[in-house]
């Protein structure tokens, strides 16, 4: 059986991709878009919804698994913020993953590292997936 | 004088031992529509055939349109306001700590959703509550569709 190749994925994120989410998703809470009410939560700026964050690596590992629909789990811990300046270049989240054996059940669990620069933003990430 | 030892018990302390174990049910099923899963599969960047084209996710075996997999968060937090509005505490108090899916089949269009969540621990750690919640989404059927697991923090308004 052919191991999983899982290929770094890099993804930007920018203002915009949090309005978009914010409306796909029904979370208006206003520190993800508001600069006033995140300087009020003491917050270092407006930060990325932590499930956009968990989509985007949803993403990395449907490209990975050959499909959403093979996405069987997924558990993360949100462990820090993702702060989106607002401009036009936005912020590069790097989703990799490391693969174990499969189980019994024939799903292959699947480490997932959410990274945003030096900084880790998804931590005990696991998946199980079923393989092509 | 007072008792050095002994802190003040946090008046949310009862209200969520109060909740624990309780299953509370979300009052409508939850449609979902396949404009809802384009745009929520768009906002993630999930360009897979099977969450945009009809014919090709039929080919791949499925009813109908397939919803990325953190599609789930849509009906499992309509399962968690039931608890959370319920503890009281405002939103902006609440941070997410964690979050699971197990997907029992995936979401599809057409799909009725209702979600049963359940506040199933909490502890106090510094004066900030840790609340574990399941949400069961099942189908029109009852057959569980996806089973969630959020942990939202509340911070301690105190200090």
């Amino acid at each position: 059986m052919s191991a999983l190749a899982t290929p770094p994925q890099t993804y930007t994120v920018t203002r915009a991709d949090l309005v978009r989410y914010a409306g796909a998703s029904g979370d208006f809470n206003p520190i993800h878009y508001s600069d006033r009410i995140a300087a009020a939560m003491g917050l270092p700026g407006v930060i990325a919804h932590g499930m956009l964050t968990m989509g985007l690596a949803a993403r990395a590992l449907s490209t990975w698994a050959g499909g959403p629909d093979r996405v069987v789990s997924f558990t993360v811990r949100f462990t820090s913020m993702v702060v989106v300046p607002d401009d036009d270049a936005g912020v590069a989240l790097e989703v990799s993953g490391e693969v174990a054996e499969p189980g019994e059940d024939g799903l292959v669990p699947v480490s997932v590292t959410v990274r945003c620069g030096e900084q880790v933003v998804l931590g005990r990430a696991v998946a199980h997936v079923r393989a092509a | 004088m007072q008792d050095a030892h002994r802190a003040p018990r946090d008046p949310l302390t009862d209200v969520i031992d109060e909740l624990v174990g309780q299953p509370f049910v979300t009052p409508a099923a939850y449609e979902v529509s396949r404009a809802k899963i384009r745009e929520f599969a768009d906002a993630v960047g999930e360009t897979s055939p099977i969450c945009h084209d009809v014919d090709a996710a039929r080919a791949a075996g499925h009813r109908d349109l397939v919803a990325p997999p953190t599609f789930a968060v849509i009906p499992a937090f309509r399962g968690l306001y039931e608890v959370m509005s319920r503890v009281g505490a405002p939103l902006h108090q609440q941070v997410h700590g964690e979050q699971g899916f197990t997907h029992h089949r995936p979401i599809v269009a057409g799909d009725e959703l209702v979600t049963t969540a359940t506040l199933e621990r909490t502890r106090a750690v510094a004066g900030n509550h840790f609340l574990t919640v399941s949400a069961v989404v099942a189908d029109a059927s009852g057959a569980p569709v996806t089973t969630a697991r959020s942990v939202v923090v509340v911070l301690g308004g105190a200090s």
